[in-house]
């Protein structure tokens, strides 16, 4: 079992024993934030950065908990308060950042292959923590870990992701993870945010949200990125809630099993119901939970050890 | 790796011996058997406790709670491994909170790993004691650790591995000294 990456760039570059491996040790680390004494000394003097220029609630401070109970040294860095405003390059942050010796920097960018690019200049590990459309690894990993605790294994099942596909970075890392670990992979949303490209990675795209959930035993809603949507790309909200939003009536075609996803934040009454998102079928807050033993599990594999030679 | 077998130090009878030897000096100096917990620590100090417990229970019809510590998290070579150690699960469903706490292992070498349990237990909580027991005690020591209940003390140069098998995991119940072959 092993994971032999200095980067964690997305899902796609990753074999299905390395996804397996981080899972299997999330595990482990998940029993330390049910201590009293939340903290291992493991990364005691490490320095990681959050670099994020883009917001976000849950994936900062989740980065910043998991850092935190390793005992790393974390800075936070957002784009508003710092010289970005001034004009200062992505190249020019970071080194200016890594001369500050950091050991990992998490980066979050609205440009698809940010982390990549930094990747190629910089000493530190990277991770990625949402790069555009692109990818977000570790809430991929974060899923297949809540799946698997749910389920046991992710071989055969139907796993249903609904919405914003198009527009979706967690849909192409879960994507690929899925395919990677067996399961079925139907994807549910309206043709403007659901190419039929999407067929090419390997999933079932189905614009038939009442059809489509027949049988499934994973529903993954996907929030309406309205920041992302300067096109009109659905008529009105109140049409796609009509056709996508998931509701009682609907979960029940559903298998009896069958437990609801999402990786926040959630519009409430948009694309899920607040009785369903609050009910003991939704583990969303399961995943938020599963989040830190995920992300310290990443950080330990990246990490730990002496300086690789692999680049990737 | 290949590796010699320089000599067979206990065998299945001995071994047995030795650990009812421990459990009654156990019972002699614990007098509050009740406070008493064990945490066998990762992979053959697990068995080595389990064993121990039921023998206590078989000698003093007492039944003590048997943990599984992983210490790799507390590691103090831990940025010096070639590739990372594999984490596996810590497993101490009762608190250590004011226990008189036995830590199991099966070899006693540098110190260094109960160096790194005794830090990870006492995260855990505030033991009232912690008592070492190891099958094997093979010297070497680069801390200022000792055992209170010892198996055998088995003076060996450091070149050479002691492997202890346990028939829970291993084929049989035997304690070897092997030594690398000469390259």
């Amino acid at each position: 079992m092993h994971f032999d990456h200095k980067h964690l760039l997305g899902i796609e570059p990753l074999s299905k024993e390395e996804i397996l491996a981080v899972l299997d040790t999330a595990e482990s680390f998940l029993e330390i934030s049910t201590r009293e004494v939340k903290k291992v000394p493991t990364l005691r003097g490490k320095t990681v950065i959050n670099l994020f220029f883009e917001p976000s609630t849950r994936t900062r401070s989740s980065f910043e908990l998991a850092a935190k109970r390793l005992s790393a040294d974390i800075i936070n860095f957002s784009k508003l308060a710092s010289s970005v405003v001034k004009g200062e390059t992505l190249k020019d942050t970071v080194l200016n950042l890594e001369a500050m010796q950091s050991d990992a920097i998490i980066i979050r960018h609205s440009c698809p292959g940010a982390p990549h690019y930094v990747s190629t200049f910089c000493r530190s590990h990277v991770i990625n923590a949402g790069d555009g459309a692109h990818e977000h690894p570790t809430q991929a990993l974060l899923d297949a870990f809540t799946i698997r605790q749910e389920k046991k294994n992710l071989d055969g099942l139907k796993v249903l992701i609904v919405g914003d596909i198009l527009h979706s970075r967690v849909a192409r890392s879960n994507i690929f993870l899925l395919n990677k670990l067996g399961a079925r992979v139907v994807c549910v949303g309206p043709p403007s945010l659901l190419p039929q490209e999407f067929e090419k990675l390997g999933v079932e795209c189905d614009y038939n949200f009442d059809r489509a959930i027949e049988g499934a035993d994973v529903i993954m809603m996907l929030r309406i990125q309205l920041e992302r949507q300067q096109k009109n790309f659905f008529p009105s909200l109140r049409e796609y809630r009509e056709i996508f939003s998931l509701t009682q009536k609907r979960f029940r075609r559903a298998k009896k099993s069958a437990i609801i996803m999402h990786p926040g934040p959630i519009n409430r009454g948009v694309e899920i119901s607040t009785d369903l998102a609050d009910s003991t079928k939704s583990v969303i807050l399961k995943q938020v939970e599963n989040g830190i033993a995920v992300r310290m599990a990443v950080l330990y594999l990246l990490l730990g050890g002496k300086e690789r030679e692999t680049t990737d | 790796m290949e590796e010699k077998i320089k000599a067979k130090v206990m065998d299945a009878p001995k071994i047995r011996r030795a650990l009812h030897r421990m459990v009654t000096e156990i019972s002699e100096r614990n007098r509050d058997l009740s406070n008493l917990v064990i945490v066998g620590i990762r992979t053959r100090g697990i068995y080595i406790g389990k064993r121990i417990s039921k023998m206590i229970k078989e000698l003093e019809k007492i039944e003590i709670p048997v943990g599984v510590l992983d210490i790799t998290l507390y590691r103090d070579d831990f940025s010096e491994l070639e590739s990372q150690h594999m984490v596996k699960k810590t497993e101490i469903n009762f608190s250590v909170a004011d226990k008189d706490v036995l830590l199991v292992d099966d070899v006693l070498f540098t110190g260094r790993t109960i160096r790194a349990a005794m830090d990870s237990l006492i995260d855990l909580g505030r033991p009232k004691t912690i008592q070492l027991l190891v099958l094997i005690d093979r010297g070497h020591r680069e801390l200022p650790i000792r055992a209170d209940y010892v198996g055998k003390f088995l003076p060996t140069s450091k070149r050479e591995i002691v492997q202890v098998q346990l028939k829970e995991i291993d084929e049989s119940d035997e304690i070897l000294i092997t030594e690398p072959a000469e390259i």
